[in-house]
């Protein structure tokens, strides 16, 4: 084991320190403006919960930060698990690598607005009705290449003679995969699950356009409710939102390392 | 066990013609009812299931184009939209909208003459009035020398000295463009190109001396005294003014445009008959009062006794009679003008 | 019989279908799709005419326009939009490298559980909407803020420090958004990286910086062209944040894409600027591809000397 203090290097500390700073800012003003009694995100005036209580009363903002979850979750374990795959299968120099992996990473390159409207076209023309599902199928689309880079990244400074021992000495593929190649990967399948997840909770213009009725995601309200200004009430949801996911992901790595230790 | 799965299955078959055929009999009480965001009161919906046992789904949108885009790919199956006037006359060619003949429902009585038989749906045959507004411009009479602007539109596009850097326009290319042709006094549906020239030739004059354009934010915008003057709607000022009693909306005397909001139906909507029961409701002067009353737009329907006094005072949502004249309804572009348009917003922020 | 009997080429189909089928429906058909719109004449009420011949203006209006005097001038509003958006798109790029790489380096020499928390850290702002986020850098940064006042308090000879509705504040907003995309792939090669290697290289007599600049950023390079290519391809699109808190007073090409399926109903013109920046990043990357390849095999050649 090499000792720790060799991968130190001057000032990295405190500039993450500083980073972690510059990354939190903006949160803690969005909570604190969520307990303002005014009707308004910029001018403060006195604590309240007021805006909490509203929320409760409020099903359309309930309705949009469920749909929100449900989205993100599902086309969060699509697409990682398709990009897992896809990782797998392109690591190994073969004949058409270059294009497939171009393919895989083209939804990044595309100007969402051009994937939106096309997509809604495509939906019509095999006469898909528009609702959650095709919100989330939509997702996945874009959610890929976002979990499937990390992995990539990852699976190229593996030690492949690893792999390949792992291969002669289990049975079969499907043990390889999960007593080595899935532990060794786990990080990066991680990372790429929590960018998919992230990218997908804060999707707005794609969700707009392939969502039907009663499927209006949280940004899609966020952005349209925007006109007359951000309200406490947005501030509101948004904390909660942020602690509910907090309790989820905290919840999934609390079991992943129970399941660990067994 | 294969015999009685068939049974089943053939049952399953004849329960489901069944239901299709009850469902056409009578739609189950449910309304998709697709309307611009927060612009419409949440507690109204609860009372309107509440008297109906119609249970409304609401979605949001911001723009009439997104609308027209979603019913042209056809499939968004929604019962009750609110598309400007703007838009309506698409609508209406297009073949988008399903009859629905408001003047036989029985409180079309309540709708106030102006809006019984507009140009863009003669008749009515196609929609019901929801709420109007304008959009002229806002500023904090307190921080404005002498406390008082003209009202014209010369205060906003040539501002004096004090106010240079402190004023705002919408990022909207139709709402500026509009407001530039009336202070022009040309057709903001110009297929002039020398028109569409000075139109972009006064809005570069004025670029240097705002704040910003932005669409977002507008009432915290004025309240928070960011800007001391910005191109604003009405409702949005009077929501301002309830923060900051100062502020004041200017009707410019060289013309404001109106848009007019309606409910109407969509062609490929599930439940026409729900949608029906619900427009007619809405022309009830009780219930239209209660949106004009949370949110801050005057409706079309003969409820002003309802209005609440604290809109009642404001110029903003109770218009005085005698700005009635300077109102110019928004119209529908051609392709032609449209390209102009959009030739004058990107040679200004290009 | 065992999966692993069959032929590699096999076992690779296998592995890849799922992602050629998802990216076949969602990205090559809508993509076809956007084509056949681009050579369109769009009909009276904004859409497109289906039934009517291919042609090539929406093209030809990237380039040429016809002027407000009736002659066909050359257009420059479309090609400063996109410089200005690369150029913003390569400044975020860079800046959240160098803010980004301390930070992974960091990472990856904590304990793995530390680690853990870290990615958790560095994700958790990113939960909550980019609109109410950018809102909250409106607050942070506008006039009567602290940070102006006191910034102003300080130097007050500088005249009245304005922070927002200016490149200062799009940047911070840009680098906010898309720091976590840099962080976290240059991470996942980092943790990986040998460093033995860094160890050999100090007992020969390296300094830091040399096995920084030597060994770890060229060993950490997979994670860097990732990173890189998350930040700037979205943000190369991107537009909310220059409306918002750079005052919308500039086009980026984002909004002239969206404006004209939106306002401009423009649909043809709309797909062809698409396909224009689509054009430019693929010829940016093969590009890219190129030196690479070049770069690596000089450094073979090195290696071997």
């Amino acid at each position: 084991m090499i000792s720790l203090h060799l991968k130190k290097l001057p000032a990295t500390r405190e500039v993450s320190l500083l980073i972690l700073a510059y990354l939190y800012l903006p949160i803690l003003v969005l909570i604190v403006y969520s307990f303002n009694a005014n009707r308004s995100a910029t001018v403060w005036t006195e604590f309240s919960f007021a805006w909490y209580g509203r929320i409760l009363a409020n099903p359309s903002i309930q309705t949009a930060a469920l749909n929100s979850i449900i989205v993100a979750t599902i086309a969060t374990v699509c697409a990682t698990a398709i990009a897992l795959l896809a990782a797998l299968a392109t690591y190994r120099p073969f004949y058409g690598q270059k294009m497939v992996e171009g393919g895989i990473n083209l939804p990044l390159i595309l100007p969402e607005i051009v994937t939106a409207v096309a997509t809604l076209l495509l939906f019509m023309a095999l006469g898909i009705k528009l609702g959650l599902m095709t919100v989330i199928v939509a997702h996945i689309g874009f959610c890929i290449p976002f979990a499937y880079l990390p992995i990539r990244a990852r699976l190229n400074d593996l030690d492949k003679s690893l792999l390949e021992a792992a291969n002669d000495l289990y049975a079969n593929p499907w043990q390889v995969f999960r007593r080595v190649t899935l532990p060794l990967l786990w990080p990066a399948v991680l990372s790429g699950a929590v960018l998919a997840f992230v990218v997908s909770l804060d999707d707005f213009i794609m969700t707009f356009f392939v969502a039907g009725p009663g499927s209006t995601t949280l940004p899609v309200y966020i952005f349209s409710a925007i006109k007359a200004g951000v309200t406490p009430e947005i501030n509101a949801i948004s904390t909660l939102m942020l602690v509910i996911s907090i309790v989820l992901v905290v919840l999934a790595f609390w079991l992943g390392q129970r399941g660990k230790q067994q | 066990m294969k015999v009685k799965s068939m049974r089943l299955a053939i049952s399953g078959l004849a329960l489901s013609c069944f239901t299709a055929f009850s469902a056409h009999a009578a739609e189950p009480k449910e309304l998709f009812f697709y309307n611009w965001t927060d612009y419409y009161p949440v507690d109204l919906l609860a009372k309107f299931e509440k008297e109906t046992g119609i249970k409304v789904t609401m979605d949001g949108y911001d723009s009439n184009e997104t609308l027209l885009a979603k019913l042209q790919a056809g499939g968004a199956a929604y019962d009750v939209i609110v598309p400007s006037q703007s838009i309506m006359q698409t609508l209406i060619k297009q073949d988008l909208l399903l009859e629905i003949d408001t003047p036989t429902l029985s409180n079309f009585q309540y709708v106030k003459g102006p809006f019984r038989d507009p140009a863009f749906d003669p008749g009515r045959k196609f929609s019901a009035p929801y709420l109007w507004g304008t959009t002229g411009f806002s500023y904090d009479s307190a921080r404005v020398p002498g406390g008082k602007l003209d009202d014209s539109w010369k205060e906003f596009f040539e501002p004096r000295k004090e106010l240079q850097g402190q004023l705002a326009a919408l990022d909207t290319s139709s709402s500026v463009i509009n407001a530039a042709s009336h202070y022009l006094n040309v057709d903001e549906c110009t297929e002039n190109p020398q028109e569409a020239k000075r139109i972009l030739e006064l809005l570069q004059k004025q670029k240097p001396f705002l704040k910003m354009y932005s669409s977002d934010n507008t009432v915290d915008r004025m309240a928070s005294g960011e800007v001391i003057m910005m191109q604003n709607w009405n409702g949005s000022t009077a929501r301002a003014t309830l923060q900051k009693n100062t502020i004041k909306y200017v009707y410019p005397r060289e013309g404001v445009a109106m848009f007019q909001d309606n409910f109407a139906v969509p062609k490929s909507a599930p439940h026409p008959d729900n949608a029906k029961v619900f427009i007619d409701w809405m022309m009830k002067p009780e219930n239209a009062a209660a949106v004009s009353n949370a949110i801050a737009y005057a409706n079309g329907i003969q409820s002003d006794g309802l209005l609440d006094p604290k809109w009642k005072v404001m110029d903003a949502i109770n218009m005085p009679e005698a700005y009635a004249s300077r109102l110019r309804p928004e119209k529908e572009c051609s392709n032609k003008a449209r390209e102009l348009q959009d030739r004058i917003w990107s040679k200004l922020k290009g | 019989m065992s999966v692993s009997s069959t032929s590699p080429s096999l076992n690779r189909a296998l592995l890849l279908s799922p992602v050629v089928l998802t990216l076949l429906a969602l990205i090559a058909i809508p993509l076809g799709i956007m084509g056949y719109i681009s050579l369109l004449p769009r009909n009276t009420y904004g859409g497109v005419d289906w039934q009517a011949q291919w042609q090539l203006e929406s093209y030809v209006q990237l380039f040429f326009q016809e002027g407000f005097d009736g002659e066909l001038e050359l257009n420059w509003v479309y090609a400063q939009a996109l410089l200005r958006s690369v150029l913003q798109a390569g400044g975020t790029t860079v800046l959240c490298f160098l803010f980004g790489f301390p930070v992974a380096l960091w990472m990856s020499s904590l304990t793995p559980r530390r680690r853990n928390l870290m990615v958790l850290l560095i994700t958790i702002p990113f939960w909550t909407n980019l609109l109410i986020r950018n809102y909250a850098w409106l607050i942070i940064l506008r006039e009567q803020g602290w940070v102006a006042q006191t910034l102003n308090a300080l130097f007050p000879s500088a005249g009245g420090i304005t922070l927002l509705y200016n490149d200062f504040a799009v940047s911070i907003g840009l680098v906010y958004s898309f720091l976590p995309f840099m962080i976290l792939p240059i991470y996942s090669t980092l943790e990986k990286l040998d460093w033995r290697l860094v160890e050999a290289a100090y007992d020969l007599g390296a300094n830091r910086w040399h096995a920084l600049r030597r060994i770890i950023l060229p060993l950490s390079m997979p994670g860097v062209i990732a990173g890189a290519l998350l930040v700037f391809v979205p943000s190369l699109g991107a537009f909310i944040t220059p409306a918002i808190l750079g005052g919308g007073k500039t086009l980026m090409i984002g909004n002239l894409i969206q404006q004209q399926f939106g306002t401009a109903r423009n649909w043809p013109l709309g797909s062809s600027l698409s396909f224009l920046l689509l054009g430019i990043l693929l010829l940016s990357l093969v590009l890219y591809a190129l030196y690479s390849r070049s770069a690596a095999k000089t450094l073979n050649r090195g290696a071997k000397a």
